[in-house]
């Protein structure tokens, strides 16, 4: 049986018992809303486009975070690999910020950018960034030394050997960078949302829960998980695949 | 003399700081157009020396002159291949093979460049495949045609054929042969393979171990194409082999030594 078909009948024997479970009253509608009432809500929050505007509003959010956090985590990455003393100094740093989940520096970040988007999009910088940083900082220290020693042969050295032999040989690992940076700056993102002011997928759910609308809270959260695994499946995991074939490190 | 060596030392110091001598007053010359076969058992610092002539490593006493000109770093007038072809596998074969050639000519004619060695390695099928696409024998060949591209005075090659089955090591001896009567390059060749190095070399550099030091020099005195001189190959073979016997028992009695010591 193909995945897809395996994947098609886990899913909808999942939400037939849900269905049924809802239908029999094994729990009640207000604790666990059926998929009917949760698939209404999400047809009446994509007819009057409130669902639309926060998903564009976030992903707006997203994108100037997560390319911040590419650029900013490369050049940190690149220097800590370059060099030593700020590796074991900054790199430190680095190291003891990652375990910090970027969401507790929202205070902060609403004292020093007010409530709004300045906020939520500092917070998912920093929620991509560091993994951003120790994957480039990793890659480029792992680079395969014979490629470094046959290119000293081939008269290439400094600058030029950095350029156009370390840094393209360490782009797995960018690439890999970069898919872990979308998810935590998804995650980052989310919370950043539920706390402060719309548009917002975030926002809409906190929004809902205000409301006691637990279909439109599901609903929501449905919509956050499915965006998540489509990006991840469609877009990162696929060039991921390929870049590792092309460099020869999956067979 | 083309390629000199003079009175070359290694010493590395190992983890607890002691000094490991892995060359020990190493002269060789070897001359222009000569195929030279560095032959010993593993460790006994053939590769080492590779890289130094090639400025990879520098020797911890001695120099090495190439051409008259003593070597401090890597240059293009020494090309290396190595036992892994160490081809760069976000460039497809032919952008491989222009790599040194890029700051010195226009795209257009290194790319006529590159065509004519692959060529000449008959890979010229291959323009656009990626070294992922090729086999190990394919990709070694792409590395010899991307270290000759460079038109370096020597080719040094560190066991090129080690990591390849019988056959395609078989075939690819016939083509260097052919490349180098072409060509007329010095060529320096590492391996552990006593036959490798009777099919392909001029001379022969026997080396021992521990200190790695040069036993002997032997001059491979059989007309090519060698395949019809059995004889005189199973003869030289033998001689090779009751030599590197010594050597490869004292490998042998030091690493039992330092079991029963551990």
């Amino acid at each position: 049986m193909k995945p897809a078909v395996k994947r098609i009948i886990f899913f909808a024997a999942l939400i037939v018992f849900w269905e049924l479970g809802s239908r029999f009253e094994l729990w009640h509608e207000t604790i666990l809303p059926s998929p009917i009432s949760v698939y209404d809500s999400l047809v009446a929050g994509f007819a009057d486009m409130t669902l639309v505007y926060d998903l564009i509003a976030s992903f707006r959010r997203l994108l100037i975070g997560l390319v911040a956090a590419v650029i900013i985590g490369t050049g940190v990455g690149i220097l800590l690999a370059r060099s030593k003393t700020a590796d074991e100094t900054l790199g430190t740093l680095v190291l003891a910020l990652q375990s910090v989940p970027s969401i507790v520096w929202l205070p902060l970040a609403m004292m020093w950018f007010g409530l709004g988007e300045g906020s939520i999009i500092f917070v998912v910088i920093l929620g991509g960034t560091f993994v951003m940083i120790l994957n480039v900082r990793t890659g480029i220290k792992n680079v395969d030394p014979l490629f470094i020693k046959a290119a000293r042969t081939m008269g290439s050295n400094g600058l030029d050997l950095f350029v156009k032999v370390i840094i393209p040989a360490s782009v797995p690992y960018f690439v890999t960078g970069a898919r872990l940076a979308w998810a935590f700056a998804w995650r980052a993102l989310m919370a950043g949302e539920l706390l402060s002011s719309g548009p917002g997928l975030g926002y809409t759910l906190r929004y809902a829960s205000d409301f006691g609308n637990m279909s439109l809270v599901i609903g929501v959260m449905i919509i956050i998980g499915v965006v998540g695994a489509i990006v991840d499946l469609m877009i990162f995991q696929r060039i991921e695949k390929n870049v590792l074939k092309r460099w020869g490190l999956e067979t | 003399m083309f390629i000199e060596a003079k009175q070359i030392n290694k010493v590395y110091f190992d983890k607890n700081n002691q000094p490991n001598t892995v060359l020990k007053d190493i002269d060789l010359s070897i001359q222009k157009g000569e195929f030279v076969s560095i032959l010993g058992p593993s460790g006994c610092g053939k590769s080492t020396l590779l890289s130094m002539i090639a400025g990879l490593v520098p020797p911890t006493s001695g120099e090495i002159i190439v051409d008259g000109k003593k070597v401090v770093k890597p240059g293009k007038d020494r090309g290396m291949v190595f036992q892994q072809a160490a081809l760069f596998p976000w460039m497809n074969v032919t952008e491989n093979v222009m790599f040194p050639l890029r700051k010195e000519m226009s795209k257009k004619v290194g790319q006529e460049r590159a065509h004519h060695f692959l060529k000449m390695v008959q890979l010229s099928n291959y323009p656009s495949h990626y070294p992922h696409e090729l086999s190990g024998g394919m990709q070694q060949r792409v590395s010899i045609a991307r270290s000759l591209a460079m038109d370096p005075a020597v080719l040094l090659m560190d066991e090129p054929f080690g990591a390849l089955d019988e056959q395609t090591r078989s075939r690819l001896h016939g083509q260097l042969e052919e490349i180098w009567i072409d060509t007329k390059k010095t060529i320096v060749f590492v391996t552990h393979s006593i036959s490798e190095s009777i099919k392909l070399s001029d001379r022969i550099i026997v080396m021992g171990t521990r200190p790695g030091t040069i036993l002997t020099d032997i001059t491979v005195d059989i007309p090519r194409p060698r395949e019809q001189h059995r004889q005189k190959i199973a003869a030289l073979e033998e001689q090779i082999m009751a030599l590197l016997k010594t050597e490869i028992d004292k490998v042998i009695d030091e690493e039992q030594a330092y079991e029963a010591g551990s």
